[in-house]
């Protein structure tokens, strides 16, 4: 009865969204039309800024205090989810075993992908003021590289080239080079996050001002709350196992 | 409705259909997990959106180079922006509701909702 009444309430609920929707739609200028008034702001300020990729301009410029808090809730779910993965009463670590069977074929794309992997994510970082790119998508890159090892059977490997304590420090201090950049340019013009450093020529990988820092900031925490994220999770697959007790003796035996 | 005004409107409608598409998988869902990738699909149903209002026939991608000057027209940069934030949170999103989905399978051995709807004492 009550799945009826919940069947019921979707259809109602989609139905009546799906129009309201329609009609807003139907207000809206036409798909792939040439009116888009925050587009030619946002690019003249990104030429005025010699910042080549203009939606890095926007990110780390333009929307640089955003930008800041959708950081800040990155690093406040790694937080999170690091509280809610930590191992209960009935949990304990163990070390997880090497020698997991791994096809030699992915074993040699892993080492062959790792370092380009890494390469590609640093230079996506480092690059993110002049070509597509930026801190968030190089950092899921490089933590990706990271990770292969795990894909190629290397779990023990990837434990020690990941110090999860190291990666909680870099996680936060790159929340504290973006808030102090942001900062300094308080402290210098009287406006939080005020592009501070001379912009140089458009197109050259010193250019761009506080972008490529800031830029490189949100890299690294991004890569360290991957890193932390997946280093909670692959734990709790992987490294902690339940002590059998009374209670769930029947559980334990049936899994 | 003519052919010229449906393309007009049909990326938006896309859009809309994977939000409430997730949306019914969320409602029908009879696991925990797979309600959570329902709630990532609907997510990606805004990106659609927002990468369909900044679309222009004809338009570059935002990054000034040999082919892209100043006047060149560019697809909208500010929704592309809007749409890397709208990823990044919806990253954080999920990951907190997999620990949480870890934390009730612990919890309660089980991650079908209908067997959850007992609050626990």
């Amino acid at each position: 009865m009550i799945h009826r009444v919940r069947m019921i309430m979707l259809v109602v609920g989609v139905l009546g969204t799906a129009v309201v929707f329609g009609a807003a739609v139907a207000g809206m200028p036409g798909f792939g039309g040439d009116q888009h008034p925050y587009r030619d702001l946002a690019v003249a300020a990104a030429f005025q800024r010699a910042t080549a990729n203009v939606v890095s301009s926007i990110n780390f410029d333009q929307r640089a205090l955003d930008t800041f808090g959708e950081e800040t809730i990155l690093v406040a779910s790694v937080a999170g989810v690091a509280a809610l993965l930590r191992p209960v009463r009935s949990e304990r670590r163990r070390r997880v075993r090497p020698g997991v069977p791994v096809l030699e074929s992915t074993r040699l794309l892993t080492v062959i992908f790792f370092p380009i992997t890494v390469l590609v994510g640093i230079d996506v970082v480092a690059h993110g003021a002049i070509t597509p790119g930026g801190g968030f998508q190089g950092g899921v890159v490089l933590a990706t590289g990271l990770h292969l090892l795990y894909v190629g059977g290397r779990y023990r490997l990837l434990e020690r080239m990941r110090p999860v304590r190291f990666f909680e420090i870099t996680e936060g201090a790159g929340l504290v080079i973006f808030i102090a950049i942001g900062l300094a340019g308080l402290a210098l013009t009287g406006e939080l996050f005020r592009n501070v450093i001379p912009y140089g020529d458009l197109g050259q990988l010193v250019s761009s001002g506080t972008v490529v820092l800031l830029s490189c900031a949100v890299g690294m925490a991004v890569v360290s709350s991957v890193v932390v994220l997946l280093a909670g999770f692959l734990d709790q697959a992987l490294a902690l196992v339940e002590v059998p007790d009374a209670d769930h003796s029947d559980d334990e035996a049936a899994r | 409705m003519s052919a010229a005004g449906f393309a007009h409107y049909y990326p938006y409608g896309v859009a809309g259909a994977i939000v409430l598409l997730g949306v019914i998988g969320i409602a029908i869902s009879r696991d925990l997990v797979h309600a959570v990738v329902c709630l990532s699909v609907c997510q990606s149903g805004t990106y659609v959106f927002l990468l369909a209002v900044g679309y222009q026939y004809g338009g570059l991608a935002p990054i000034f180079g040999a082919t892209v000057h100043r006047s060149t027209p560019v697809v909208d940069p500010v929704v592309q922006a809007l749409s890397l934030t709208d990823i990044v949170v919806s990253a954080a999103v999920t990951s907190m509701l997999l620990a949480l989905v870890i934390q009730i399978a612990k919890r309660r051995r089980t991650v079908d909702p209908d067997e959850l709807r007992s609050l626990e004492g």
